[in-house]
């Protein structure tokens, strides 16, 4: 079921009630009218000169005829600032109400709608449409079963998470006393605290892909945030390096840099890999 | 939860044209490892035919590798040997410090720097492997 959409009249109010929060660099672009937007699009349907047409991935397993999957084209009237998100919403609210994606907070922080942009892992409330080649090609993060249409099933990638202890664990919490962390170790993990979960990461490591127990960027990099917190004891650092240097922990990894170059936090996932290797290498090593 | 549907290795080989430095070193570093195997295993297999030599007759070895130089077709396998090994030690060393954690904000640049200089000693040696083959 191929569905061509014609656009609605143009809304005029729609830009003030959405003001889309991008935070942390990106921004800049924003500001500039592209270039396909000031020229007139001859593909059909687009009669409105700043209209952006975005190519998303439906699948659906309970609708006769949407059981294959195929890409619906949706013409979104585009205003400055529109972020990817944005048109998805509006494509939703606007032609097609059965259009299922994630989304929740909107401004990169609750890590729900990583999605597969333009052929490559992007944040949709993070990622500019000004700042895309159109039309903007929207897919399902890859490597993930598809639900439906954008929403992929991540149980296995919160396994992986939950593998290596994601919490703060100490012995030392019976005096009820503070746990104090030095600013100097406070900003050697500060990167890695700003995992937002969002797996884009795990979705563009092509090892993990190949190897389900990889533990995967995200995954290491949790490992990474509490390894490296001087607060824990020296038996729970043990104990955690233990998990991450079995044969499908951070051993795996080939450096490929794709995680690095897809986080939408910027966090140095290589980097960290490369430093628990090196730390579990420190484990084993003995001079006698 | 009824159905879902694996999408399977969507992100691969299909999508060369988007791979980034980092992933074409990888895929280089790894044909590149695969191909000096191979050469390993065919440059003993020929060395061996050459084992009667080592019973008194030098004649044997020297006749085996100059029929071989004779060939157009190895000199011109040896230039790419030549390439597939420079670039698999400039590569290593590039992983090597990205191991130690040095440089791994440029590893990029450093991937396209052993890629330059692996052809700059290819073309460099050209000459020498290729004189008198044609």
């Amino acid at each position: 079921m191929s569905t061509q959409l014609t656009e609605p009249e143009q809304r005029t109010d729609e830009s003030t009630t959405e003001q889309p929060a991008v935070e942390e660099g990106e921004e800049s672009e924003g500001t500039t009218i592209p270039e396909w937007a000031t020229e007139s699009e001859e593909s059909p349907g687009a009669d409105d000169d700043e209209s952006v047409r975005i190519t998303v991935f439906r699948y659906d397993p309970e609708v006769e005829g949407k059981q294959e999957p195929h890409f619906d084209d949706f013409y979104v009237p585009w205003e400055q600032g529109m972020t990817v998100l944005d048109a998805l919403m509006y494509a939703r609210d606007q032609f097609d109400p059965s259009l299922t994606f994630r989304h929740s907070c909107r401004q990169a922080i609750c890590g729900s709608d990583a999605l597969f942009i333009n052929g490559r892992q992007r944040l949709g409330c993070q990622t500019q449409i000004a700042d895309l080649d159109t039309p903007v090609r929207i897919e399902p993060l890859p490597h993930r079963e598809v639900e439906k249409d954008l929403v992929v099933d991540m149980q296995h990638f919160y396994e992986q998470m939950d593998a290596v202890d994601p919490y703060f664990r100490t012995e030392a919490t019976e005096g009820g006393e503070e746990q104090r962390q030095s600013r100097e170790n406070r900003e050697k993990i500060k990167m890695s605290t700003r995992c937002i979960w969002c797996g884009a990461c795990y979705s563009s490591c092509n090892i993990a892909a190949g190897d389900n127990e990889y533990l995967g960027p995200a995954a290491i990099n949790m490992a990474y945030r509490f390894v490296m917190d001087e607060r824990e004891e020296e038996t729970i650092k043990q104990d955690r390096l233990e998990i991450i240097e079995q044969e499908h922990g951070v051993w795996r990894c080939q450096t490929q840099f794709s995680c690095t170059e897809v986080c939408p936090k910027d966090i140095p996932l290589t980097e960290h890999i490369q430093e628990l290797k090196r730390e579990a290498v420190k484990k084993n090593l003995k001079f006698w | 939860m009824s159905q879902s549907y694996d999408r399977g290795l969507i992100e691969d080989f299909g999508r060369w044209q988007e791979f980034s430095a980092g992933m074409w070193a990888w895929v280089l570093h790894k044909f590149t490892g695969w191909v000096l195997i191979g050469y390993l295993f065919t440059h003993i297999a020929v060395l061996s035919t050459a084992i009667p030599a080592a019973t008194g007759d030098p004649a044997i070895y020297t006749g085996t590798l100059q029929s071989l130089e004779q060939l157009a077709i190895v000199r011109v396998l040896e230039v790419g040997l030549l390439s597939v090994a420079v670039f698999h030690i400039l590569n290593g060393v590039r992983l090597l410090f990205v191991d130690l954690g040095v440089g791994l904000d440029t590893q990029d640049t450093s991937f396209y720097a052993s890629l330059v200089l692996t052809g700059a000693i290819v073309v460099a040696s050209v000459p020498t492997f290729i004189s008198g083959a044609f």
